[in-house]
């Protein structure tokens, strides 16, 4: 039993906390903006971004209001990014995350201290929405790589466009692991989505970003994943007691390199990346196109191929001929150096389709080239069982 | 490098053939038959080498598996509950298995408990494909992961014993 005392300390205590928790809570929050305006006054959030049509950097920065973007994970790498998007005005925002904010992320950017324990995309669709009021948001707080989830996240990128009943104008993927890029993949290869993918290494000190334009560029499984090599010999790099390592400055960059990226595309203005790696130990960056994979695993990235040399033939031939990245089969010229795990047994089998890369990426390994039949001894067979009486046969061992 | 019982055990699991996933409809069903096949081949394996260390089952639509792993440390035995999302990418990914018991105890784990794989699985994994399924992610993945971390979690104080008796059952 806690004492007299000790209690009204405790209320005390709690008094001077409720009166901070005011104190923050009362800072001005302004209306919507009906019109995005040019007059510089210091009360006018927008002023500094059109003077970028002024300038005459943008044509038309208005109409960023106009477009929605789709971020899956709001972690170091999506939060900034929905940030940034945020600041600059865009129209609307779907964010996709199934984490909670934890102490253990404040060596990142954006979230707070106070809000562990949230779920991300609920603390950031608040503070976003006091930075901006005018943007739109649609938050979901769940997993897109299961199958319960995976048709309403095909259903929002189609249909999550402002005002509904049109897609999305883009997908940005800043999640931190393969399953979930390779759904995001799948998803946008099947909607015919523009997407771009952007990535932090796990020993946080190389990044990039990605356009993908479904049958126009190599999707994210035309190859095996790509690595931008940073000098640290992978033997030596130390992963026992931990997964992975973040660097808030890695992610900004990398968060940075995509919001630019987009913003490019979205607004016409520069030339949009379709690679961009960073390798912080020596501060390169490379850069390259790459074409898709003819023999892509995907179907549909198959299929939107086929579409796009459809409609670029019907097309008078007045293209700047990209020259670079096209999917060969080849030997090991460009001395990919296979994870140090890999017996020789597996890199004689590693003879697969091989993107042709710029200096200093490459890919995280091969794969071998698809047999036809083989192993047919070591392989399951059918035993007539129906998947009932094999369940069962399961659960009585 | 895989270590060489691994390399074995794996040898002696029976590959998969049939491409596809929870999307797939009937081809799933089929896929689905082939993983029950190699996994009640790969436990029964195990027993024969009095080294049974999993059980697992799945819902019906074969999305979400559960079960329960054990580890058995200077002859006590250490039980974990298991479980994963089969992802809509399967097979190409593998499953994420995890041991939700044991979020927050480890650094060698991702949220939510996922087991963090050694730098050779997504190489093996990827080079397999269709062929390895969830036995094998169980061995290449899982046991491996347990030998590592568990003498290390008991050596920590992290995880003890749930009772005294619980190193005779199985
Ligand atoms: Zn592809």
């Amino acid at each position: 039993m806690a004492t007299i005392t000790e209690l009204k300390a405790r209320v005390a205590d709690l008094e001077r906390q409720l009166a901070d928790a005011l104190q923050t809570k009362s800072a001005p929050n302004r209306g919507k903006i009906t019109q995005m305006s040019a007059e510089v006054v210091d009360s006018n959030p927008y002023s500094r971004l059109m003077a970028l049509k002024r300038m005459g950097i943008v044509e038309n920065y208005e109409r960023i209001r106009d477009f929605t973007v789709a971020v899956v994970g709001v972690g170091g790498v999506g939060s900034v990014t929905a940030e940034m998007l945020t600041r600059c005005g865009i129209g609307k925002l779907l964010l996709f995350d199934y984490d909670k904010v934890e102490l253990a992320n404040m060596n990142r950017l954006f979230y707070q201290p106070h809000q562990a324990g949230m779920s991300k995309v609920e603390a950031a669709e608040r503070t976003l929405k006091e930075i901006n009021p005018d943007v739109e948001f649609e938050v979901y707080n769940y997993n897109i790589t299961t199958t319960e989830n995976f048709d309403h996240f095909q259903g929002r990128i189609k249909q999550g466009g402002i005002g509904g009943d049109k897609p999305v104008d883009l997908v940005l993927s800043c999640v931190d692991n393969f399953e979930a890029r390779m759904a995001i993949n799948m998803a946008c290869n099947e909607c015919d989505q523009k997407w771009f993918e952007s990535g932090v290494s796990e020993n946080a000190v190389t990044g990039h970003i990605q356009f993908l334009i479904p049958g126009e560029t190599a999707c994210f499984a035309c190859a095996p994943p790509l690595v931008v090599a940073s000098k640290i010999d992978e033997k030596t790099l130390k992963r026992d007691g931990v997964c992975a390592a973040s660097l808030p400055t890695t992610m900004g960059v990398v968060a940075g390199f995509l919001v630019q990226n987009v913003l490019k595309y979205l607004l016409q203005f520069g030339d949009v990346s379709y690679y961009l790696g960073y390798n912080a130990m020596l501060d390169f960056f490379p850069r390259m196109i790459l074409k898709p994979n003819p023999q892509c695993d995907d179907s549909y990235c198959k299929k939107r191929q086929t579409e796009f040399q459809a409609r670029e033939a019907t097309r008078p031939k007045v293209q700047v001929e990209i020259t670079e990245a096209e999917v060969v089969h080849e030997d090991n010229e460009w001395a990919i150096e296979i994870v140090s795990e890999t017996t020789a047994d597996e890199l004689a089998a590693a003879e697969g389709d091989q993107p042709e890369l710029t200096k200093g990426v490459r890919v995280a390994y091969t794969t071998p080239a698809p047999t036809q039949g083989g192993d047919q001894d070591a392989t399951v067979q059918d035993s007539g069982q129906s998947l009932d009486d094999l369940m069962k046969q399961m659960q009585g061992l | 490098m895989v270590d060489e019982v691994t390399k074995k055990t794996l040898a002696q699991i029976p590959l998969l053939k049939t491409k596809a996933g929870p999307r797939d409809g009937e081809q799933w069903i089929q896929r689905l038959k082939e993983e029950y096949q190699s996994l009640i081949q790969y436990v029964k394996n195990n027993k024969d080498a009095d080294n049974d260390w999993f059980r697992l089952e799945s819902n019906k639509e074969g999305t979400r598996w559960f079960g329960k792993c054990w580890y058995i440390y200077e002859l006590i035995k250490y039980e974990f509950e298991v479980d994963f999302d089969m992802p809509i990418t399967y097979p190409t990914t593998a499953p994420e298995i995890a041991l939700p018991e044991l979020d927050g105890k480890t650094a060698k784990m991702y949220r939510g408990g996922k087991i963090c794989l050694t730098d050779h699985f997504k190489p093996l994994w990827a080079r397999n494909v269709p062929k390895f399924g969830i036995a094998h992610a169980m061995a290449l993945g899982l046991g491996p992961w347990l030998a590592v971390e568990i003498p290390d979690l008991i050596a920590r104080g992290v995880v003890i014993p749930k009772d005294a008796g619980a190193g005779d059952k199985s």
